[in-house]
């Protein structure tokens, strides 16, 4: 069985559940996908699919390469391509279609995507920086402070955190529970928030822990 | 974005009579005590009713041995069995937050009669 699913993060909302409790969902239309590429240990040293999202990519801007694939699989091109982890030994093909009844309700998955750009942020709101007091004539507010000591090494270190471009980001979060799963029109109801925006693109993975 | 509102929209209760700020109103409320299940009774004075679609709550104040009490209650939630209106209080703002300020026959409200 396919492990993970492509999805679009639609938005926020809550929800009521069972015992009448407010839970805080992010819907995300999760496929329907199509696995376009089988990866075997024998050929590829691990067992893996590669799937696609939404169809409907103009040819001519696909690579050749690409397309060869696509029409092994039998599949028109998708705009997305991703790989899942698959079951060990399990019975799945290219051109076979991944929806989001892999997921069940009450199932704790890994949510895989990319966090909203923040443009240029100071070393307070990047790396959690104390700064300084903002009155009592202190006049160090937001500034990083010292980066390192002077003659020896003479030269800052790499990997310093200081001020820059924040955000974008490849951000994984585990233990993300199914709240809902609406199989007619492809939705997945996630407890809580996800990384990115709306339409932003997730992954979604069975498994609590890290690993692929 | 409309999906969202379409999912929202879903979850709306339609059993939720005609209320606003000022009117006093009788909240019957599950509660849960391990398996079983009873009604509660909350009355006050509704002080104001916020957010929108499922989201929208709203806030009643009753005065319970002399201490104020405040209790919010989603609008939609499940676990209200049914809301009563017992009386319109005639009012001009949105939210009664001054009532906190007021007790006894100063936080009493003029009854509104011919509305409903």
């Amino acid at each position: 069985m396919v492990q993970g699913i492509l999805a679009k993060k639609i938005g926020m909302t809550q929800v009521f559940d069972d015992s009448g409790a407010m839970v805080p969902v992010t819907v995300v239309q999760a496929g329907p996908c199509v696995v376009v590429l089988r990866r075997t240990t024998e050929t590829d040293g691990h067992e893996a699919a590669q799937i696609g999202l939404v169809a409907g990519k103009p040819p001519r801007k696909v690579s050749k390469p690409l397309l060869g694939s696509f029409a092994k699989a039998g599949v028109p091109p998708t705009r997305v391509l991703a790989e899942v982890p698959v079951t060990d030994g399990s019975e799945v093909k290219p051109g076979d279609t991944v929806l989001c009844d892999i997921f069940t309700v009450g199932e704790v998955i890994r949510v895989v995507g990319t966090s909203k750009g923040k443009g240029f942020q100071g070393a307070m709101k990047r790396h959690h920086f104390r700064g300084g007091a903002a009155s009592h004539g202190s006049m160090f507010h937001r500034a990083p402070g010292g980066i390192g000591p002077s003659a020896y090494p003479s030269r800052v270190f790499p990997g310093t955190r200081m001020a820059g471009r924040m955000g974008v980001d490849k951000v994984t979060l585990k233990h993300v529970k199914v709240v809902k799963v609406d199989l007619e029109r492809n939705l997945i109801f996630l407890k809580g928030a996800v990384p990115g925006g709306r339409n932003a693109l997730l992954r979604l993975v069975k498994g609590q822990g890290g690993g692929r | 974005m409309d999906l969202l509102r379409e999912l929202e929209k879903e979850q709306l209760r339609d059993n939720i009579p005609a209320f606003g700020p000022g009117d006093t109103v009788r909240v019957h409320v599950k509660v849960r005590e391990g398996e079983k299940e009873r009604i509660q009774v909350f009355e006050g004075v509704v002080i104001g009713r916020k957010g929108g679609s499922v989201r929208e709550s709203f806030t009643v104040r009753k005065v319970s041995y002399s201490i104020g009490v405040e209790r919010v209650f989603p609008v939609h939630s499940p676990s209200i069995d049914r809301i009563e209106v017992v009386r319109h209080g005639r009012v001009r703002r949105a939210k009664l937050y001054f009532l906190r300020n007021l007790k006894g026959k100063a936080a009493r409200l003029e009854e509104e009669y011919d509305r409903r």
